[in-house]
């Protein structure tokens, strides 16, 4: 395949940053999307130049690591799939394809297209854990949890804390992590002690560290790799309204 | 957001239920304006309870709006490098982004609206007139352009009503997979109820079914 990519390329976090064209031909079709990136690495390395940097880790869409925003769609064309797990050939031959970073102002450009992450650390230290000592695995029947309880922590549990979320959203909010967070922790019966603590805390250390607020666009559980529900969100709401105005936070 | 939208709704329902009394004629219609007026009455003087709900609804508005600004100005905040792609919208429908323009125009609406039935300064009939009479002579079909400016305004109600309806339960945290497509339905329903019941006035006017 011929393709024709624009990049960003931003030196790092002091640097202007700029879209920088590139020509690419002999792609494979089967080639994932950063396969294809090392590809024009490789090439740029031989000409003496700064490769492209991006982040990865698993290439298999678990942990989280790959981002870009390619052509304007957070990991791209492909519904409920990383950006390492996505295919050339769901490209056109000749196509221009634009590849951005996440943007947000909580997530600040390190080089090129890797985003520091770390305001969702930060989130996640202000609350998405549990204080239970877990020790070694229990015995699973231990304590009982109902199924439907189980389903839907486990669809919430599934989210990888990539950040597409949030780079899809109008709003710049990050409400659909938090809300599978919420969700996740708060129907399990391990999540309890900290319920009310955690969704107030959670969204303070969400606003401070500059995320927009959620108007309800949708745009969110679209571009998530897992496909976490916007029910999450309403979820987080019910959670928030009753810890405050319900007065369930100590 | 949800709650002051929510009293708006109802605002709004009210109102085209009240405007909807035009088709019953002249004294019906300018018996129901003075009942307005006469609420509550002889318990409290003339205009007591229409002066609370006009407050009510006020507060409501500039809350509502005050809302909105600060949700806006986050965004803008929140992203301040923009996507150079093109823009990709993957999601709903068309009313979600009419939210933000839509509620300017229906603002300046709201403001000629007042300025034309409320205070009479843009009505082509003065205070001596009776309010059926100024509604019919705000929609003579020599003045097409005013029912035209009234019928995109509430299109700009509905689509702000399709959204809003069903943001405001998930905004509550009472949308669940379980009641989202009877909310789907509420909201679409209200909004083309309430659409069609507030354009029915100023269209039977501009072609004489109301005289
Ligand atoms: C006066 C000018 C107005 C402005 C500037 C305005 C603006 C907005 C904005 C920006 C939103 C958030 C949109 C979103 O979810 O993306 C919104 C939501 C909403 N609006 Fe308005 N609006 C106005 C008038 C109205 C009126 C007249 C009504 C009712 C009839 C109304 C009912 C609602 C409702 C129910 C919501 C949903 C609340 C939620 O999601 O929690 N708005 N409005
Ligand atoms: S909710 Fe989805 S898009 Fe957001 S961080 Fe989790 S996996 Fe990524
Ligand atoms: S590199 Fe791990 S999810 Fe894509």
């Amino acid at each position: 395949m011929k393709l024709t990519l624009r990049i960003w390329r931003q030196k790092g976090p002091q640097d202007e940053g700029r879209m920088v064209e590139y020509e690419l031909d002999d792609i494979s079709p089967d080639a994932s999307f950063l396969e294809m990136l090392d590809v024009l690495n490789e090439r740029l390395i031989t000409e003496g130049e700064e490769p492209v940097a991006f982040d990865h880790d698993c290439r298999e869409g678990i942990c989280g690591m790959c981002s870009l925003v390619i052509n304007g769609t957070p990991h791209g064309p492909e519904r409920m799939t990383t950006t390492c797990q996505l295919h050339m050939r769901k490209f056109k031959d000749g196509e221009v394809i634009d590849v951005e970073p996440w943007r947000a102002r909580a997530f600040p450009v390190v080089k090129d297209l890797v985003v520091d992450r770390s305001s969702f650390d930060r989130m996640i230290q202000s609350g998405g854990y549990i204080t239970a000592p877990t020790g070694t695995a229990p015995e699973a029947h231990s304590v009982p949890v109902p199924k439907a309880d189980a389903d839907h922590a486990f669809e919430a549990a599934e989210c990888i804390g990539c950040g597409a979320c949030v780079a899809a959203c109008p709003n710049g909010s990050a409400a659909l992590f938090l809300g599978a967070k919420v969700t996740h922790l708060g129907l399990m019966p391990q999540g309890q002690p900290e319920r009310w603590d955690r969704v107030v805390s959670m969204l303070e250390t969400h606003d401070e560290a500059g995320f927009g607020g959620c108007t309800n666009t949708g745009e969110c559980t679209v571009a998530c790799p897992k496909g976490i529900p916007l029910d999450v969100i309403s979820n987080l709401n019910r959670d928030f309204l009753k810890a405050t105005v319900g007065g369930k936070k100590k | 957001m949800a709650v002051t939208g929510a009293i708006l709704v109802g605002f709004l329902i009210a109102h085209m239920i009240g405007n909807l009394k035009i088709f019953l004629g002249a004294s019906d219609f300018d018996h129901y304006a003075e009942w307005l007026r006469t609420m509550g009455e002889p318990a409290v003087p003339r205009r007591t309870v229409l002066t609370i709900l006009e407050i009510v609804l006020g507060v409501s508005v500039l809350l509502h709006m005050w809302s909105a600004i600060s949700l806006a100005r986050r965004a803008r905040a929140a992203r301040p490098v923009k996507y150079q792609g093109k823009k990709k919208s993957n999601a709903q429908g068309y009313a979600t982004h009419t939210m933000r323009y839509g509620g300017v125009v229906i603002l300046l609406f709201v403001i000629w609206h007042l300025l034309d039935l409320t205070f009479y300064a843009v009505n082509p009939k003065g205070s001596d007139a009776t309010p059926y009479d100024r509604v019919v002579a705000d929609f003579d079909a020599s003045r097409w352009y005013i029912t035209v400016w009234y019928v995109l305004a509430v299109l700009l109600v509905g689509l702000h009503l399709r959204h809003g309806i069903w943001s405001a339960f998930q905004t509550l945290g009472l949308r669940s997979p379980r009641n989202n497509n009877a909310l789907r339905g509420l909201a679409g329903g209200l909004a083309a109820v309430v659409t069609i019941g507030f354009i029915a006035v100023p269209i039977s006017v501009t072609f004489g079914w109301v005289s």
